[in-house]
């Protein structure tokens, strides 16, 4: 018990500063190490600085003295108590945090694949039992002409379709396609039912547009057409799918004893280092589609859309899959 | 329902407790309208910006434009809370900051996460989904806080009570001893005298048999603390000893 608190505080002070400053430092320097005689100084001012706190637990008189004790000692708290790393900014790291963590959760980007496989099951069963229903699934007025017409079209026209907003363009597929991938990692707290219906109607889409021009004679221009963007953009969509799952894991915690605070706490450096690493993605995506996707023979044979399209998915799954192994 | 609480406190390993006062959603609300202006505001800038340079390149200039408001809807909190330590400007100015739900320092994915689970929050209109996780929670967390592990905290303005009006400083028979006043400070529990604090500060709004009652309890307690000697308490009715007593309280720490 306290009997004099005056002299308490009086003669406790120093040790209440020495910590204040010892922390300030830390604050200010997050990165700096320290020394074994810096660590051993600071964990006895915070068990010190504790006990004073305890101490003084009974004491009305002091709100502010009781406040700034709290404070010392929850900073102290962070610092001493913190296991995982400081977040420190190194361009390699940072780059390979994507991979290391892309293969950590392979099964969550299985499941994403698959739910997808699925949705382009459906895209083709639906257009296959009745070719009328392509005015229903197929998006953005691919309805309104047909493969051939559009192929036709395309290789004969006289004119850049989108000249004098490629670069808009490009902007927008960026951008939208980034907040799809958010989306679809946001709704992992559905318990992955949102992240489901995203991945499965992307899937319907990309299945009865992929129907639609094959069953047409097609199937050149749609690979050609595709694959420069779409061999990033599609697996970024399912990397998007793939943190949904993983939060959609960590929330229902199958056979897991551990608290869902601490199953959440432990995957959300992977999350965001694949979202992230996704959304890189996209942008680089998002360019191509704009800048090489849309135009086609005779000005971009289609042989070399397709080995650029090869091209960079056989890079991205280099990179995902042995990038930063160790 | 969890039940909501109002602070979140932590227990250390050394069997310490400190507590964060949890902001409310009312509180929040406001902080995120100051936000909200302030992107409103930045993205003006942009406009005026790009204004000027659309002329040079139509096409880029929007791209840029377009480019830049994403940016900013989506990193303006992230870039500020990482960089004011959980703050953006709408909690700077309500003192409201975003702090780890265990204590420990706030990572930089934790701020990424419970941002980017904005989207979700936001659904479908004005954080309705948000807003209710937030009724629901113990911690009064949104989606994003509950994923990322972190809660939205009052920051702390302590203000002692005015000692000139809750009790000016006379004459006080109790300093005559000082080793009973130097335990009434140790003993008197904290809410007790805050309900005392308050007691007085709004005595000339109560009821007066009511204001009797009140002050005769509250004396009746600091007096099963501590019993000073029937000199020290002589003509003093129980208003004036609690007064008399929160001055010791108080006083002693000035000591």
């Amino acid at each position: 018990m306290i009997i004099d608190l005056p002299r308490f505080v009086a003669a406790e002070r120093p040790y209440w500063n020495d910590l204040h400053t010892a922390l300030r430092k830390m604050e200010a320097e997050p990165e700096r190490r320290l020394a074994l005689e810096e660590i051993q100084r600071l964990h006895y001012l915070y068990e010190r600085c504790s006990s004073d706190l305890s101490r003084l637990d009974t004491f009305s008189t002091e709100p502010e003295l009781r406040a700034f004790l709290e404070s010392l000692v929850s900073r102290a708290y962070s610092e001493i108590h913190e296991t995982r790393t400081k977040t420190k900014f190194r361009w390699k790291k940072t780059v390979l945090a994507f991979p290391r963590a892309f293969r950590r959760h392979m099964g969550a980007f299985q499941l994403s694949l698959g739910v997808t496989l699925l949705g382009c099951a459906f895209g083709w069963f639906a257009l296959h039992i009745d070719s009328r229903n392509r005015a229903f699934i197929l998006p953005f007025g691919h309805a309104d002409t047909t493969p051939s017409e559009r192929v036709a079209h395309e290789e004969h026209a006289k004119q850049d379709p989108i000249q004098g907003v490629k670069a808009t363009f490009a902007a927008s597929l960026m951008t939208n396609n980034v907040r799809v991938t958010i989306l679809a990692m946001a709704l992992g707290l559905t318990f992955g039912a949102g992240t489901l219906i995203v991945l499965f109607y992307n899937g319907v889409i990309l299945g009865a547009i992929a129907t639609d021009y094959i069953t047409g004679g097609q199937g050149l221009f749609l690979a050609a057409w595709l694959l420069p963007h779409g061999s990033i953009e599609i697996p970024s969509i399912l990397m998007g799918g793939q943190t949904g799952f993983i939060l959609a894991g960590a929330l229902i915690g199958w056979g897991d004893r551990t608290p869902r605070i601490q199953r959440l706490r432990a995957v959300a450096a992977d999350v965001v280092a694949i979202v992230l690493g996704a959304s890189v993605l996209l942008i680089w995506a998002g360019i191509v589609e704009s800048f090489v996707s849309q135009y086609h023979q005779p000005v971009l044979p289609y042989s070399l859309k397709i080995g650029f399209g090869l091209c960079e998915l056989a890079a991205l799954i280099f990179f995902l899959g042995w990038a930063g192994r160790e | 329902m969890s039940k909501r609480t109002t602070s979140l406190t932590i227990e250390t390993p050394e069997g310490v407790e400190f507590s964060y006062d949890l902001a409310t959603p009312v509180t929040r609300s406001l902080a995120w309208a100051i936000d909200i202006a302030a992107i409103f505001v930045i993205t003006k800038l942009i406009d005026k910006g790009t204004e000027s340079a659309v002329k040079l390149n139509s096409d880029w200039t929007t791209a840029i434009a377009v480019i830049l408001y994403f940016v900013v809807s989506i990193g303006y909190a992230i870039i500020l809370e990482w960089r004011w330590h959980g703050q953006t400007l709408g909690k700077r100015v309500l003192g409201l900051r975003v702090v780890d739900a265990q204590g420990l320092r706030l990572q930089f994915s934790q701020v990424i996460l419970r941002n980017l689970l904005r989207i979700i929050d936001m659904l479908p209109l004005i954080y309705l989904v948000g807003g209710l996780a937030c009724f629901f929670s113990r911690n009064c967390q949104r989606l994003g806080d509950l994923a990322a592990g972190t809660i939205v905290a009052r920051e702390r303005s302590v203000r002692p009570p005015n000692l000139e009006i809750v009790a000016p400083a006379k004459y006080n028979s109790l300093l005559a001893y000082p080793h009973l006043a130097a335990r009434l400070r140790s003993l008197a529990n904290p809410e007790a005298v805050g309900i005392a604090v308050r007691a007085v500060s709004r005595r000339d709004g109560y009821d007066p048999l009511a204001r009797i009652d009140l002050f005769h309890e509250l004396a009746e307690y600091f007096q099963s603390l501590v019993r000073f000697p029937d000199a020290a308490r002589e003509g003093l009715t129980d208003e004036q000893y609690v007064r008399s007593v929160l001055r010791v309280i108080y006083g002693g720490s000035k000591g």
